[in-house]
């Protein structure tokens, strides 16, 4: 049997995990996280909430179905690294076009395979979510925790700056095929392939910031007849405003909230100009618009089984979670009620403004990965954005 | 169809089928609507029973003739063949808010067209991309909302076409089932508990996930393992039964694994099942083609790969999904490696792989040619991870482990004083649920006493394996390697006292010498008492000290050597293999032609024992006796008699508590012999004995110092805890200490009726005789012996029949024997209908019967009255020499036509009496409780 390299991951307080080399070859610094969705790797990988992080999987079997053009979440894979337990040697899926492997070193991403990835996950889980570095390059651990220890940290950093996107630009596609054919999930989601969806009426114009955008948020608008212009994270407020936009969507993505002061302050001028929805980053700075505090998690959420009680309604969703920071619910202010909570940790999920159209959600109603339960809020964007018309 | 309809209205795929209700209508759908290969499937019956596949007009008229027979309302659905198509499982719950979660996906190894309780399941779901999943927890949402499940879990099924995808819901169970026990155990989520609080008006969000303490039970479990559930089959107990699977549910059992890989899941799994796998090892010599599904294919698939076939070509022929293929592969590729290698050669990295792999000790020693002990003594110690329903995103407080090769260890033993309790592996013919029943009431006696209980099992279906039935749960293979792996780690700290070996029936026996040879402490009678008992020699010369007769006997390691035996102990004679239970390859052989076919079978069936030959008493009474011993004392729990003659295995035979035909001085010997004997051995804890009682003789047959499967039975019906009690004396009390010093007493009569298969293995003898088929059983009581067994009938769902016509066909030792119960039958108003030997036979008493032709003097035959629902009950006893075609033609059509079907004389006139029983007075209903709290 062929046997791969040997790799390893050092973590800033001297853990070592030593395992076998997969994916691209080099060495890469980045929080070391975890998620436990047990299907969505190529979403995963390409969601750029998780710039400049080191995902671990810890479901055990990794690119089984292998890869395809359509599962992708932004235009390429935007973690810093990537760490499952076991590698699938062949692809076996209809859809796949190719394999994770090839994927991973066609980008660059370098990742680890064959460690105990359980011993990990509770060495994160009790220590909390810290820097480190994988390498199949330098194999010395001292210099590795090095490494490490010098790398960026992860409060305080301004990540949507780095993923989004350079120009602006319109979005005009629905739901992939096999999905759309099989999935109603709402009267107002009109089935389509993955053509543009340019004979529709656009009932709405939507203008998104770009922190990290995921493209099925994008989907998820357009399946609603929106039309939606997307835009630079530093877009100003009046720029925005100039686009006569509908309504103004704050978008998922990586790093600290509290240091996208310029999206804050555009956020704070926009503020009953237009309906706002913000989801994951974009909720917590909608909700630090509002003054109220953020917070780093100690090894945050992330996977597709959370439960979140609607508060109004009293239901519960399996949501799906990408977040490392959470809005603190004693800073919010007297006019924003809580919408939704995490049934297992009580964090805020969700929020709302009791007199101005803004609301906002720390989870992932577009899913890709995870459930559908959460679409509804695209569907109350729409309503919301009627009412202001 | 009604579920068809809806799912069509809902916008969910289904496959093409339509309802017939005559074997010309399924043949017009067939035609029209489906095209061949057609599936048919029987409207309401369990497991699927009496569906197949036809490809072709002949197949689809016999196969739609016998499900609409089969079906309670009359109808098969006639549906477009999904074969080969990927077959998933989503096991979902619903709450009365509306709240909706999946606690577990499964899929298929085996593709559509073997039934899912037959096929090898994993989860979660490994071929699925998030997308597709995602469609079917959508679809799985909108079927259980359609159905109108309010509350409680469900199970829904799909195919997906695996070149484009296409999904189609092929069934929907709206209530817990085998599916759900499974996931309950592969995620740690209890389905069934859940629901019942579900049922009652919580809803998820108010219901604490037991594992984590701190997270509601409204989440979706997520696994960081694999869990492989293998099915167990016991085709070799129907000869004339094809070995091929199909729709029609035919394995008697399960096995569950799990591991951080799949190939480390499905290798334990394989050696979990006991049946001489101690991994994926080489298959059977007579290999089948794989597209068939069979209990071996496995096995065959991994030979195919040994024998270089690209996995793409397997793939066609079996349509398994070649990431499973794959995983295989790697598994055999690793094993070519290994056998480059001696035990002096072997690297630690690739011996540590193997064990990531789930190789077994006893593999890898006969890759480099050594033996498991030296394997044992080179590789690490596994290390336990535990089961916790979310990856590790919170801690776990409940130990439920499973073994791994990883580097971090979550076992954590305790300080405590330990008792482990070893299960019985998967059920078989022969071991089954009475021995969980045992294990579980031995945690729980245990517990009271206050050790820790540890429980080591791999059955899923079982109670011993639900986390809270014992402080400690090890899912895990019970081979002396794996136990004794856990022995070692939680024998770290605190105190072991010692390993109970008596309650999981013949699996955790086997391993008492072994364990206590390597120096594990066994609790209870020991483990040389015990091999006292089952060492046939031994056992003859105990016998022949306490001066207790037996029947004549010998042991033959040879075919000469059984000739000899058989000529000088006299024919009849019962041929039976050591160590085997449920009376695998038991025979009564007449002659010596017999003796050749039988000794062979017995070999093949326990290679290195010799074989047991036994005088065969002919129309002995048969008792069971299940006692307790704690060293000085031993306490009769109650003794049983058998309502079939001898010959009929104790399995098989229906049973009455307290004895009614046996006299009051013979009961007094059994006692004897059974207090001798319980004192002899030397035994602490339970011991059943087995007698035979002939022309006022009493013989010993056997003894066993274990749980009997009758232990619950008499536990019910005396109310004595036996389980409990005989755990508490292997702890260390006296009968005396725990206030049981006198056999119970027992008020009405007790029936143990057994639950046939017959329905499942068409083509099957139904006859019954010493190798056990059963797969169930049932208790009937009453104040008065034919009542009792009139309930236990109806339990076992032979519908005792009030009037028609009833059909005798009895061998020429029993002629004079039927004519009481004819005369009885005539008497009740029925009409009698036999073949010419008996209805003459009959008719010289002047009693009015009809005659009617065997099967080999033409139609209008038997066989034709059977079909045409003519007959109400049939009496045949075939008890003798030959008889055995036309025989086995009316037993199959009786299966067939679900006709009731006596096949000796004694369960004719118990017949008798349950019928006349039913005539003279309803049936009342008593619970057990009011009727052990009368007897205060």
């Amino acid at each position: 049997m062929q046997r791969r390299p040997e790799a390893i991951l050092a973590l800033e307080d001297g853990a070592l995990f030593r395992g076998r080399a997969f994916g691209a070859r080099g060495e890469h610094c980045g929080e070391v996280v975890f998620t436990t969705g047990m299907t969505g790797y190529q979403e995963v990988l390409t969601d750029p909430s998780y710039h400049g992080q080191i995902v671990i999987m810890t479901c055990p079997h990794i690119g089984n179905y292998g890869v395809n053009d359509d599962d992708a979440e932004s235009a390429r894979p935007w973690v810093s690294g990537f760490i499952v337990r076991e590698a699938s040697p062949v692809v076996s899926n209809w859809r796949a076009t190719g394999d994770l492997e090839s994927y991973l070193i066609a980008h660059n991403i370098v990742a680890l395979t064959e460690i105990d990835t359980r011993a990990l996950v509770r060495h994160i889980r009790t220590r909390g979510a810290m820097r480190g570095i994988i390498s199949s390059d330098d194999l010395d651990s001292e210099s590795l925790i090095h490494k490490s220890r010098a790398s960026r940290a992860m409060s305080g950093a301004d990540l949507a700056r780095e993923v989004t996107c350079t120009q602006v630009y319109e979005w005009n596609y629905g739901v992939i095929a096999s999905e759309a054919k099989q999935s109603p999930t709402s009267e107002l989601e009109i089935a389509s392939s993955h053509k543009p969806l340019l004979a529709m009426t656009r009932a709405f114009h939507i203008v998104a910031y770009d922190f990290g955008i995921k493209h099925n948020i994008l989907r998820m608008f357009a399946e609603r007849g929106c039309r939606v212009t997307i835009v630079p994270a530093t877009t100003r407020a009046e720029d925005v405003l100039a686009l006569k936009p509908d309504g103004i969507f704050l978008s998922n993505g990586p790093g600290d909230p509290a240091a996208v002061t310029y999206a804050i302050e555009a956020t704070k001028k926009l503020l009953g100009r237009v309906p706002i929805f913000g989801i994951c980053l974009g909720h917590q700075i909608l909700g630090l618009a509002l003054g109220a505090k953020t917070y780093k998690l100690k090894f945050g959420h992330r996977g597709g089984n959370q439960p979140v009680k609607h508060l109004p309604s009293g239901k519960v969703e399996i949501t799906t979670h990408n977040h490392g920071f959470a809005v603190d619910a004693n800073s919010l202010p007297n006019a924003v009620e809580i919408t939704h909570v995490n049934l297992n940790d009580n964090c805020v999920e969700g929020l709302r403004h009791k007199n101005l159209p803004a609301f906002s959600v720390q989870y992932h109603p577009e899913a890709a990965p995870g459930p559908h339960d959460a679409r509804y809020l695209f569907d109350e964007f729409a309503r919301m954005m009627k009412e202001s018309k | 169809m009604l579920f068809k309809d809806a799912m069509l209205e809902i916008g969910l795929d289904v496959p093409r089928s339509g309802v017939a209700s005559s074997v010309e209508q399924a043949i017009d759908l067939a035609d029209r609507v489906t095209h061949y290969p057609v599936i048919v499937r029987p409207s309401f019956t369990l497991g699927g029973s009496g569906g197949g596949i036809a490809r072709d007009e002949t197949e689809l008229r016999a196969l739609a003739e016998r499900g609409i027979k089969s079906s309670p309302v009359g109808t098969v659905l006639i549906e477009e063949s999904v074969l080969g198509w990927k077959e998933y499982e989503l096991e979902v719950m619903r709450d009365r808010a509306d709240n909706f979660v999946v606690i577990c996906s499964i899929e298929n190894f085996d593709p559509m067209g073997v039934h899912t309780g037959d096929s090898i399941t994993v989860a979660p779901a490994q071929t699925l991309s998030d997308r597709e999943y995602q469609v079917l927890r959508d679809h799985a949402r909108q079927v259980i909302t359609r159905v109108g499940v309010e509350t409680g879990g469900s199970n829904i099924q799909f195919g997906v076409n695996p070149r484009d995808g296409r999904v189609v819901i092929i069934e929907m169970n709206p209530r817990v089932s085998r599916s759900s026990a499974l996931a309950s155990k592969a995620t740690g989520f209890p389905i069934a508990k859940i629901a019942a609080k579900l049922a009652i008006g919580y809803t998820l969000d108010e219901i604490r996930n037991d594992i984590t303490r701190v997270t509601p039970a409204s989440f979706e479990p997520t696994l960081d393992y694999v869990v492989v559930k293998i099915p167990r089959w016991d085709f070799a107990k129907f000869p004339g039964v094809p070995q091929t699977l199909d729709t029609q549910m035919r394995s008697v059992g399960e096995a569950m694994a799990i591991g951080r890989t799949f190939k480390e899941a499905l290798q334990k799994g394989l050696r979990s099942l006991e049946i001489g796998a101690d991994g994926l090892n080489v298959g059977a010599t007579h290999a089948s083609p794989l597209q068939t599904a069979t209990p071996h294919r496995i096995f065959e698939i991994a030979d195919a790969i040994r024998a270089g076939e690209p996995i793409e070509k397997i793939a066609q022929e079996s349509a398994v999904d070649p990431w499973f293929l794959a995983q295989m592969r790697e598994i055999v590729e690793l094993e070519n490696e290994l056998k480059t290698h001696t035990l002096e050669t072997l690297p630690k990295d690739l011996l540590r792989e193997a064990k990531r792999f789930g190789f077994s000790d006893a593999q890898i020693a006969r890759f480099v040619k050594s033996d498991a002990a030296q394997i044992r003594a080179r590789r690490d110690a596994p290390v336990y991870h535990r089961v916790d329903t979310c990856a590790a995103e919170f801690e776990a407080f409940t130990p439920y482990l499973y073994s791994t090769y990883e580097t971090s260890d979550e076992a954590a033993p305790s300080e405590k004083n330990k008792v482990m309790i070893l299960g019985g592996g998967p059920n078989r013919i022969g071991q089954g649920i009475e021995f969980d029943y045992c294990c579980v009431h031995a945690a729980f006696a245990l517990r009271d006493l206050g050790y820790e209980t540890i429980m080591v099992n791999c059955n899923p279906e079982t109670v011993s394996t639900d986390y809270d039935t014992s402080d400690r749960l090890y899912f895990e293979p019970l081979t002396f390697e794996d136990v004794l792996n856990i022995v070692e780690r939680e024998s770290s700290r605190g105190k072991l006292c010692g390993v109970i070996v008596q309650f999981g029936g013949q699996t955790p026996l086997k391993l008492a010498l072994p364990l206590h040879r390597a120096g594990v402490p066994i609790l209870g009678t020991s483990p040389d008492a015990i091999d006292l008992a089952e060492d046939r020699e031994r056992f003859s010369a105990l016998l022949d000290q306490l001066n207790i007769p037996q029947p004549a006997h010998g042991l033959a390691r040879s075919l000469d050597d059984a000739r000899i035996i058989a000529r000088e102990i006299g024919y009849p004679v019962l041929v039976r293999p050591s160590y085997v239970l449920g009376g695998r390859a038991m025979a009564i052989c007449y002659s010596e032609n017999d003796l050749a076919h039988f000794v062979a079978e017995a070999i093949i069936a326990a290679p290195d024992h010799p074989v047991l030959i036994d005088r065969y008493l002919e129309d002995a009474y048969e008792v069971d006796v299940d006692a307790i011993a704690d060293g000085t004392r031993v306490v009769i729990g109650g003794i049983l008699q058998h309502i079939e003659e001898a010959g009929v295995h104790s399995g098989d035979s229906a049973m009455v508590l307290p004895p009614y035909k046996v006299s009051f001085f013979h009961l007094n010997t059994i006692r004897e012999y059974t207090h001798a004997l319980g004192i002899a051995l030397g035994g602490r804890g339970l011991m059943n004995a087995q007698f035979a009682i002939k022309d006022d003789i009493v013989y010993v047959l056997e003894v066993n110092p274990r749980a009997s499967r009758t232990v619950p039975f008499i536990s019910k019906a005396v109310g004595v805890p036996l389980a409990k009690i005989a755990a508490q004396v292997m702890a260390g009390k006296s009968l005396d200490d725990l206030g049981l010093i006198e056999e119970p007493r027992v008020d009405g009569f007790f029936v143990k009726e057994a639950v046939l298969p017959f329905k499942k293995f068409l083509g099957a003898d139904a006859l019954l005789g010493p190798e056990m088929r059963s797969t169930g059983e049932v208790m009937g009581h009453a104040s008065d012996f034919g009542r009792a067994f009139a309930k236990a009938e109806m339990a076992a769902g032979n519908r005792l029949p009030l009037a028609g016509q009833v059909f005798l066909s009895v061998n020429d030792f029993d002629k004079s024997a039927i004519l009481k119960i004819a005369r009885d039958l005539n008497a009740m108003g029925f009409r009698l209908t036999a073949t010419r030997g008996t209805a003459e036979f009959i008719a010289r008493v002047n009693l009015p019967v009809e005659q009617i032709n065997k099967v080999r003097d033409g139609s209008p035959h038997i066989v034709d009255a059977i079909r045409a629902g003519q007959i109400a009950l049939i009496i045949n006893t075939p008890l003798g020499r030959d008889a055995h075609s036309d025989g086995k033609a009316i037993r199959v059509a009786a299966t067939q036509y679900d006709v009731p079907l006596i096949t000796t004389l004694s369960a004719a006139q118990a017949a008798v009496s349950g019928i006349r029983a039913l005539k003279a007075k309803q049936l009342k209903v008593r619970s057990l409780q009011e009727h052990h709290s009368s007897q205060k």
